[in-house]
């Protein structure tokens, strides 16, 4: 897995069109001609206050996402559904990723259960899981929370659905802020081709 | 925050319904909730356009060019993306060669908007129109020139896809074969500023019949190519990365003047009487740039209805036959075409169900397709006089990506046609078209079921998400089988299967209705649908796909992969 990560990291690092010879008579890769609108500049997500699993109290865009590659996403702390083997593979990306988390990629986990879930019983659930640094467990107002949770497209348009806990979303959210760049990776997917999403995301 | 299933909603929605349509846009303008919405966008409500004041514009035809540099080789060269060797290279030695770059380009969808980037191929949204001939291999280069730092919706890297080609996996657009100069997906070994894909414009059944370079009866009509990155399709195809590949043969020879006794003769002539149509359908805010929602796992409805890139265009027509190929080239919208002349419903010849002519046309006053589906028809205007308007219209009401709702009158007029000259007709609809093949299933050697739901927010197939490196099944080249769909409750998936087309068998329990008897590549599941296809499988092998083309269902991995194994 590593051998992989070195190889492609090394490989996007050379990143330069220059490095592969164009066919005669074709231009050159145009500069950033994507200009967005600045409609498409705007924030999408809420900057509300959110609480880390160690009890940090900060912005969840300005100090999360902004300028960020990040990979979210949904659990609680006492689900014995679907949030062990999540939490398990999420775990297996992290390890994957190697010293890049805490430093060019963010792992965040929104809880559902914000009632329950104070940072306590976070950092709790974080020890228990072995999770390495760079990777946050957040909590916060019901309200907020939940509108974290929908912006990330964590639920289900059945209303029904959506209120069972057992069904809640097993998807990771992986963008690149500064991109504007979003894109959803199955929990369920084998850590070596999550690793290349997010690794062709940066 | 409004929750998209708040009782009063639905309420507000009919209103709202009722007064677009009156107000001629006959569009939900609002998305459905918030939540759903692009953020802070909330609900989108675009500039206002007059509509059937653009012409429509028809693509261009792909010119070959007289050489490649470095040359076309079985082996990915030097600086191509790190694909497989190509597969019966010199059984199939290209005839044309094509170069394509994948640019991002400036488009107006119409004069009331603002002129915009869009990913084009070769810059143009649609791309340019292939005019492909079986027996006649192309090789078509791909340059990625899009920037590493594209912003917004969509990636950057391509993965060029051959709709309904019966194509080597190599050439196949497999979701893991997305490349740029300096990414490259699962299944590639290196990155690479260009990709070669080599189309043998054979039938299918080549192997059983080399000598006529496969079945006549498994010939191609329709085809679309567009992007199939994985994780990205449904943005990268609304971003423009889509065009149509026409293939044509001695049956149906895009000549009306052709004397050969087997030709059709239907009306002809790529872009003056032979005219493709993709319906789309964008949504722009309001400033008018186009935006997408890269969070909502349903599905993706916009808010304007585009046709060849144009927001609601008008076309002028002599007074004699076209054909018309329709595609449904949205990511997540089903349409139901009606053709309309002072709101009287007309009647139309439809002679081809997702590109493939029927064995005899059918007189229909209605088309209903799903994203990705195709149905070619033959309006005659001559029946009308000089002067005379007609409109194609879509009636079918959808509100969510779930699937369409119910059908209302009047619809949006999305396409007006103007009777405004005369010109010679030596066109021709016979009474039989395209033969096809009997079924018989007694061949079918394997049974296979698929079930098609959403379990934890994404979207499964047998319970398992798309997994690029590994193959969901291999099947026996040449081996025929009979595979179940069954969709589930409350949710319409267009599948798609690459590779080879498969016959209805039956559709929960009954015999399909005529317009999808025929051979097909999309098979719609209605809530809760069964349907059972009988499909063979040769003349390539190695790794393709089945998934929903809800383009948005796909990428949130509702894809399997299967391989073709000798």
């Amino acid at each position: 897995m590593m051998q992989t990560n070195t190889k492609r990291t090394f490989l996007m690092a050379l990143g330069s069109a220059g490095l592969v010879p164009l066919a005669h008579g074709v231009p050159e890769r145009g500069k950033d001609a994507t200009a967005p609108g600045p409609a498409m500049r705007q924030p999408y997500f809420p900057n509300v206050p959110v609480t880390t699993h160690e009890g940090k109290s900060v912005r969840f865009y300005d100090d999360l996402i902004k300028g960020k590659v990040v990979i979210i996403n949904a659990m609680y702390t006492v689900c014995t559904g679907s949030c062990p083997t999540n939490t398990a593979s999420l775990l297996s990306l992290q390890e994957a990723l190697g010293t890049q988390v805490g430093k060019d990629i963010f792992i965040y986990s929104i809880t559902l259960q914000p009632e329950i879930d104070d940072a306590r019983a976070l950092k709790a659930y974080a020890k228990k899981y072995g999770v390495q640094p760079g990777w946050s467990f957040l909590t916060g107002k019901r309200d907020d929370m939940e509108m974290i949770r929908r912006k990330l497209g964590f639920y289900d348009s059945d209303p029904i659905a959506d209120a069972n806990l057992a069904n809640h979303a097993g998807i990771f959210r992986i963008g690149n802020d500064r991109l504007g760049r979003w894109m959803m990776v199955p929990a369920a997917m084998p850590t070596r081709q999550a690793l290349v999403s997010v690794l062709n995301i940066i | 925050m409004s929750h998209p299933d708040t009782p009063s909603q639905p309420k507000r929605r009919q209103i709202m319904k009722a007064a677009l349509a009156a107000s001629g846009i006959g569009f939900l303008a609002e998305r459905a909730g918030d939540a759903a919405a692009w953020g802070s966008y909330g609900t989108v409500q675009p500039p206002a356009t007059t509509p059937f004041v653009e012409p429509l514009p028809v693509s261009g035809q792909k010119m070959p060019v007289a050489s490649l540099n470095p040359p076309a080789q079985e082996f990915a060269a030097v600086g191509e993306a790190g694909r497989d060797p190509h597969q019966r290279w010199n059984t199939f030695p290209p005839a044309k060669f094509y170069q394509v770059q994948v640019l991002e380009a400036t488009h107006s969808f119409h004069r009331e908007l603002p002129a915009q980037p869009i990913w084009g191929y070769d810059g143009t949204l649609p791309g340019p129109t292939f005019v492909a001939r079986v027996g006649e291999p192309i090789l078509i280069r791909f340059y990625n020139m899009l920037s590493n730092t594209a912003y917004g919706f969509g990636s950057p890297e391509i993965c060029p896809h051959l709709h309904n080609g019966h194509v080597p996996s190599e050439s196949d657009g497999f979701a893991g074969n997305y490349y740029s100069a300096t990414k490259f997906g699962p299944t590639l070994r290196n990155a690479g500023a260009f990709y070669d894909i080599h189309y043998p414009n054979c039938y299918s059944r080549y192997d059983i019949s080399p000598s006529t370079n496969g079945d006549a009866r498994e010939g191609l009509g329709t085809l679309w190519y567009h992007d199939h990155r994985d994780g990205f399709t449904a943005a990268n195809v609304y971003r423009g990365l889509a065009g149509f590949y026409l293939m044509f043969d001695d049956i149906d020879s895009g000549n009306e003047l052709d004397t050969n006794p087997k030709a059709l003769r239907l009306p002809s002539g790529v872009g003056q009487y032979d005219i493709p149509l993709v319906f789309s359908d964008p949504s722009f805010d309001a400033s008018g740039m186009r935006v997408f929602d890269q969070f909502d796992p349903d599905g993706f409805l916009g808010n304007k209805f585009c046709v060849n890139g144009k927001v609601q265009p008008t076309f002028s027509v002599a007074r004699r036959k076209y054909r018309f190929r329709l595609l449904d080239g949205s990511p997540s919208r089903f349409c139901e075409f009606y053709l309309t002349k002072s709101s009287v419903d007309q009647t139309f010849i439809y002679i081809a169900n997702d590109g493939n002519l029927l064995p005899a046309p059918l007189t229909l006053s209605k088309v209903r397709l799903a994203p990705a589906e195709r149905g070619d028809i033959v309006i005659d205007f001559s029946k009308y006089p000089l002067g005379s308007q007609l409109f194609l219209e879509n009636r079918l009401v959808q509100t969510s990506g779930r699937g369409p709702d119910d059908v209302q009158t009047p619809g949006t007029q999305l396409l007006r046609f103007t009777v405004d000259s005369e010109a010679a007709d030596n066109s021709t609809v016979p009474s039989t078209l395209r033969a096809i093949a009997p079924i018989n299933t007694a061949v079918a050697s394997v049974n296979r079921y698929f079930q098609f739901e959403k379990r934890n927010g994404s979207w499964v197939i047998n319970g398992a998400t798309f997994d690029a490196l590994t193959p969901a099944f291999a099947v026996k080249s040449g081996s025929t089988e009979i595979w179940t769909l069954k969709g589930s409750s409350g949710w319409h998936h267009p599948i798609h299967i690459h590779m080879e087309e498969g016959r209805i068998l039956s559709r929960n329990g009954a015999v399909p209705r005529a317009e999808e008897a025929g051979r097909k590549d999309v098979f719609v599941l209605n809530p809760n649908d069964e349907v059972k296809i009988l499909i063979r499988f040769g003349d390539f092998l190695g790794k393709y796909m089945m998934h929903c083309h809800n383009t948005v269902h796909e990428d949130h991995a509702m894809m399997l992969r299967f391989d073709v194994v000798p």
